[in-house]
C-alpha cells in the first residue's frame, strides 16, 4: 500500500497484541484502542474495561440492530417512504460505545445522526423516522429517555448542553451531559463558545465529537490544521481521541469523561475517529469528492467486523446467538418498515399546533381563517 | 405601601428582584449584569443578594448566553437573559429564531422555553455605532416569539412579571432613552393582560399608535395638536407580537385616521404589517391611508445626525397635518 499523504492522517491499522496507545505516523496523535481491527484485545494505560460475556454480546447486539435499522431507513428513503434519511454506517462503535456509557439520569443532546445513541437511550427508532418522512419536526419527547430532539442546525446543541449541564450542577446532582456533534460542527461559533461556558464554568458535559472524516464535501483538513481532541487544551480541558470504530475504547474513554464531569472535574473532549461509510445524506453523492480506496481501508476497520471476531475467537458468542440476532433484526426491520408505511400524515390544522405554550392571538386568527378556508372546500363537496 | 415614584430601570431593578424572590428557578444572565450590575446599572444589587448562581456574569458570547439559556430552560430554570445593546443581538439571532423559538413545536408541546430576553434598545443617548438601534420587527415577524416593550415604569415592572412567568420565549425590548423617566408603580396590582394595547390619551381626530420610547414623543405631539384644535388619541402598542389590532381597530373606527410611530425603518417595519391589517379591517372608515413614521432605510447615522433620523415631534405633526389633510 502507498503511502501518501492523507493516509498519513489516518490511524494506522494495528497488528497484533500492542499496546493501546498508539503513535502512528509522522505528527499522528495517540489513538486509545483496546480492540483491535482483528478483534484482538490490547490494554491501555489510562482506560480499562472488563466486560462479562454477556456485556460484549450486548454491544454486538446494539450494533448489529443499529445497523439494521439505519440500512431499513435507507431503503425506505429509495422506496419513498421517507424524504431523507442521514446513515451512520460505520459509526456505530463510536454511538454504542458512548451511548452505553451513559446513566439514565443523564441527559444526551444528538445531531441528527445519532441512531445508535437513540437505540441506547431506549427511544423507539420508529420515532426517528417522522421526521425524515416529513410528518413532524422531531416529535418524541425528550424528557422521556433524557434523548433531546435531533438537531439540525450544525453545532446549535452544543450549547444547550452545556446550559442544560450548568442547571443540572446547580441542581446539585451528579447527572452529566454528553453533547455530540461531528468534525463539520467543530468549526461553528458555538460550539466554541459552547467550550468557553462549560469550562469556565466548569459544567459537567463530555463534548463527544465523532471525527467521520467528511463533513459532506469537505474533509477534515478543510475544517481543523490540528487534532480536533487537541482543541481542548485550549480551553483549558482534556481532549483525548479514541479509537471511533472501536466499541470497548469509546466506552472505557466515555465512562472515564462522563465519571470527571459527575465528579466535579468539568468538561471533556473526546474525539471519536471513525469513517462515514455512506454518503452524508440519501441526498448526497460521495462519488464526486472521494475515492473507494478510502472506504476501502476503513472497510477493514469496521467496527462490527472486529467484534464479532473477538466474540469468536475468545468462543465467546456461539452459533445460536449470531442465528437469533439475524432474526431479531429481521423483526425489527419488518417493524419500522410496516409502520412507516402506515405512519399518517397529519391533519392540516396541526401546523397551528405547539407554535406557543400560552397561545398568540394571531395563531388563533390565522387557525380559524385557515380552518374556514378548508370547510369551504367540504361545502363544494357536499353541494 | 406597595406604590412609589420609579424609574423605568429602577422598576425592571424591582420586578427582577421580585421574579428572583418568588421563584427559585429563576435566573438572570449576561455580560456585566451582576458586581457591575449591567451597564445601566438595571440589574444593580442583585448578585449581592442573590449570589453568582442566579445572577450569573457570562461570557461575552451572545449566542453562548442564549444557547446556554435554552440548555437550562430545558432543565427546569426560567432564565433571563441580558444583551447589551440591541445591536449586539445578532450573535445569537440564530439560537433565538432557530432554536428558541421553534423548540416547543419541534417537541410538540412536550418542552417548554420559558426564557425572557431583555434587550435596552432604540437611540437618542448619543451613542457610538450599534447602540441605538430598533430591530423589534425582526422578532416579531419570527414565529414562536412574543415581542413586548413597556413604555412607563409601571409597565416596565408588570410587564416582566408576565413575561417571566409566561412559558413562551419573549423578547422584552427596554426603551433605553426613557430609563430615567419615573412614574408610579403599584407593586400590588392586578395587571392587565401582557399582550392589550392601551388608550394613553383619547381623543376624537386622528389614531396615534406608538410603543416603548415613541409613546411620550407621541403624547407631545398630541399636546401639541391639541393647541391648534386638533384631538389625536394616542394607543400605547406595548405588545408588537401579538398585536392589539382589536384595539387599534376600535380607535380607528372612532377617529377614521391612523398614524403609526415607531423608532425602527419604516419599510417592513411594524407599521406596515398595521397598516395592511387594519385597511383590511377599516377599509370602509377610514378617511386616509395608514401614514407611518419611523427610520430611514439607511445605516442608523452617526449620533450627530440621530434627530433627524428619529421620529421627533415635528414629523409625527407633519404626518398627522397629512392624514388630516385628505
Amino acid at each position: 500500500m502507498t503511502v501518501d499523504s492523507t493516509a498519513a492522517r489516518k490511524p494506522r491499522r494495528s497488528s497484533g497484541k500492542r499496546a493501546g496507545a498508539k503513535k502512528a505516523t509522522g505528527s499522528e496523535p495517540e489513538l486509545v484502542q483496546l480492540l483491535t481491527p482483528e478483534g484482538d484485545r490490547v490494554e491501555h494505560p489510562d482506560y480499562a474495561i472488563d466486560l462479562t460475556p454477556g456485556e460484549l454480546r450486548g454491544l454486538y447486539r446494539d450494533m448489529v440492530l443499529t445497523r439494521r435499522f439505519d440500512g431499513e431507513a435507507t431503503t425506505l428513503q429509495r422506496q419513498g417512504e421517507l424524504g431523507l434519511w442521514a446513515s451512520l454506517l460505520g459509526q456505530e462503535a463510536a454511538q454504542i460505545g458512548s451511548g452505553r456509557a451513559t446513566r439514565d439520569d443523564d441527559y444526551v443532546f444528538p445531531t441528527y445522526r445519532e441512531h445508535g445513541v437513540a437505540w441506547c437511550r431506549g427511544v423507539d427508532p420508529v420515532n426517528l423516522l417522522g421526521m425524515f418522512r416529513g410528518v413532524n419536526n422531531g416529535g418524541w419527547d425528550p424528557n422521556e429517555n433524557n434523548f433531546h430532539l435531533y438537531t439540525i442546525v450544525i453545532g446549535s446543541q452544543a450549547l444547550h448542553a452545556t446550559g442544560y449541564a450548568m442547571g443540572a450542577a446547580m441542581d446539585g446532582t451528579d447527572s452529566a451531559v454528553v453533547a455530540y456533534f461531528g468534525d463539520g460542527a467543530s468549526s461553528q461559533g458555538d460550539v466554541a463558545e459552547a467550550f468557553t461556558f462549560a469550562a469556565v464554568y466548569n459544567a459537567p458535559v463530555v463534548f463527544f465529537c465523532q471525527n467521520n472524516q467528511w463533513a459532506i464535501s469537505e474533509p477534515t483538513e478543510r475544517q481543523t490544521r490540528v487534532p480536533l481532541y487537541q482543541r481542548a487544551q485550549g480551553y483549558g480541558f482534556p481532549g483525548v481521541r479514541v479509537d471511533g470504530n472501536d466499541v470497548l475504547a469509546v466506552l472505557a474513554v466515555t465512562r472515564a469523561a462522563l465519571e470527571r464531569a459527575r465528579t466535579g472535574q468539568g468538561p471533556m473532549l473526546v474525539e471519536a475517529y471513525t469513517y462515514r461509510m455512506g454518503a452524508h445524506t440519501t441526498s448526497d453523492d460521495p462519488t464526486r469528492y472521494r475515492r473507494d480506496e478510502e472506504r476501502e481501508l476503513w472497510e477493514a476497520k469496521d467496527p462490527i467486523l472486529r467484534l464479532r471476531a473477538h466474540l469468536e475467537k475468545e468462543g465467546l458468542a456461539d452459533e445460536a446467538f449470531f442465528t437469533a440476532l439475524e432474526a431479531e433484526s429481521d423483526a425489527l426491520a419488518k417493524r419500522v418498515r410496516d409502520t412507516v408505511r402506515t405512519m399518517p400524515d397529519p391533519e392540516p390544522l396541526a401546523m397551528f399546533e405547539h407554535t406557543y405554550a400560552d397561545g398568540h392571538a394571531l395563531v388563533d386568527e390565522e387557525r380559524a381563517q385557515f380552518a374556514a378556508y378548508q370547510a369551504s372546500f367540504a361545502d363544494e363537496e357536499s353541494n | 405601601m406597595s406604590t412609589e415614584k420609579l424609574s423605568i430601570a429602577k422598576a425592571i431593578n424591582a420586578s427582577l428582584r421580585t421574579a428572583l424572590e418568588n421563584d427559585p428557578k429563576v435566573l438572570i444572565m449576561g455580560e456585566d449584569v451582576g458586581k457591575l450590575g449591567g451597564v445601566f446599572r438595571v440589574t444593580d444589587g442583585l448578585q449581592k443578594d442573590f449570589g453568582e448562581n442566579r445572577v450569573i456574569d457570562t461570557p461575552l458570547a451572545e449566542s453562548g448566553i442564549v444557547g446556554t439559556a435554552i440548555g437550562m430552560a430545558l432543565r427546569g430554570y426560567r432564565p433571563v437573559v441580558e444583551i447589551q445593546f440591541d445591536g449586539f443581538v445578532f450573535p445569537a439571532y440564530d439560537q433565538i429564531v432557530t432554536q428558541l423559538a421553534k423548540m416547543h413545536a419541534r417537541a410538540l408541546g412536550k418542552v417548554k422555553l420559558p426564557v425572557v430576553i431583555r434587550i435596552p434598545y432604540g437611540g437618542a443617548i448619543g451613542a457610538v455605532e450599534h447602540h441605538s438601534e430598533s430591530p423589534e420587527a425582526l422578532f416579531a415577524h419570527v414565529a414562536g416569539l412574543k415581542v413586548v416593550t413597556p413604555s412607563n415604569a409601571s409597565d416596565a415592572y408588570w410587564m416582566l412579571q408576565q413575561a417571566i412567568q409566561s412559558d413562551d420565549p419573549v423578547i422584552y425590548f427596554e426603551p433605553k432613552r426613557r430609563y430615567h423617566d419615573r412614574s408610579e408603580v403599584d407593586t400590588a396590582a392586578i395587571p392587565g393582560p401582557l399582550h392589550a394595547a392601551r388608550t394613553v390619551r383619547e381623543g376624537t381626530d386622528l389614531t396615534l399608535v406608538a410603543y416603548g420610547p415613541m409613546v411620550k414623543t407621541c403624547l407631545e405631539a398630541a399636546a401639541a395638536a391639541a393647541e391648534e384644535g386638533k384631538s389625536l388619541e394616542v394607543l400605547d402598542l406595548r405588545s408588537v407580537s401579538p398585536i392589539d389590532f382589536d384595539a387599534i381597530q376600535r380607535s380607528v373606527e372612532k377617529t377614521r385616521r391612523l398614524v403609526v410611530v415607531h423608532e425602527a425603518p419604516v419599510f417592513f417595519g411594524s407599521g406596515a404589517e398595521i397598516a395592511a391589517r387594519i385597511t383590511e379591517r377599516c377599509f370602509y372608515h377610514l378617511e386616509a391611508p395608514v401614514l407611518r413614521v419611523g427610520g430611514y432605510h439607511a445605516p442608523y447615522p452617526p449620533s450627530r445626525l440621530e434627530d433627524e433620523y428619529l421620529p421627533g415631534l415635528d414629523r409625527v405633526l407633519d404626518s398627522v397635518d397629512r392624514a388630516l389633510a385628505y
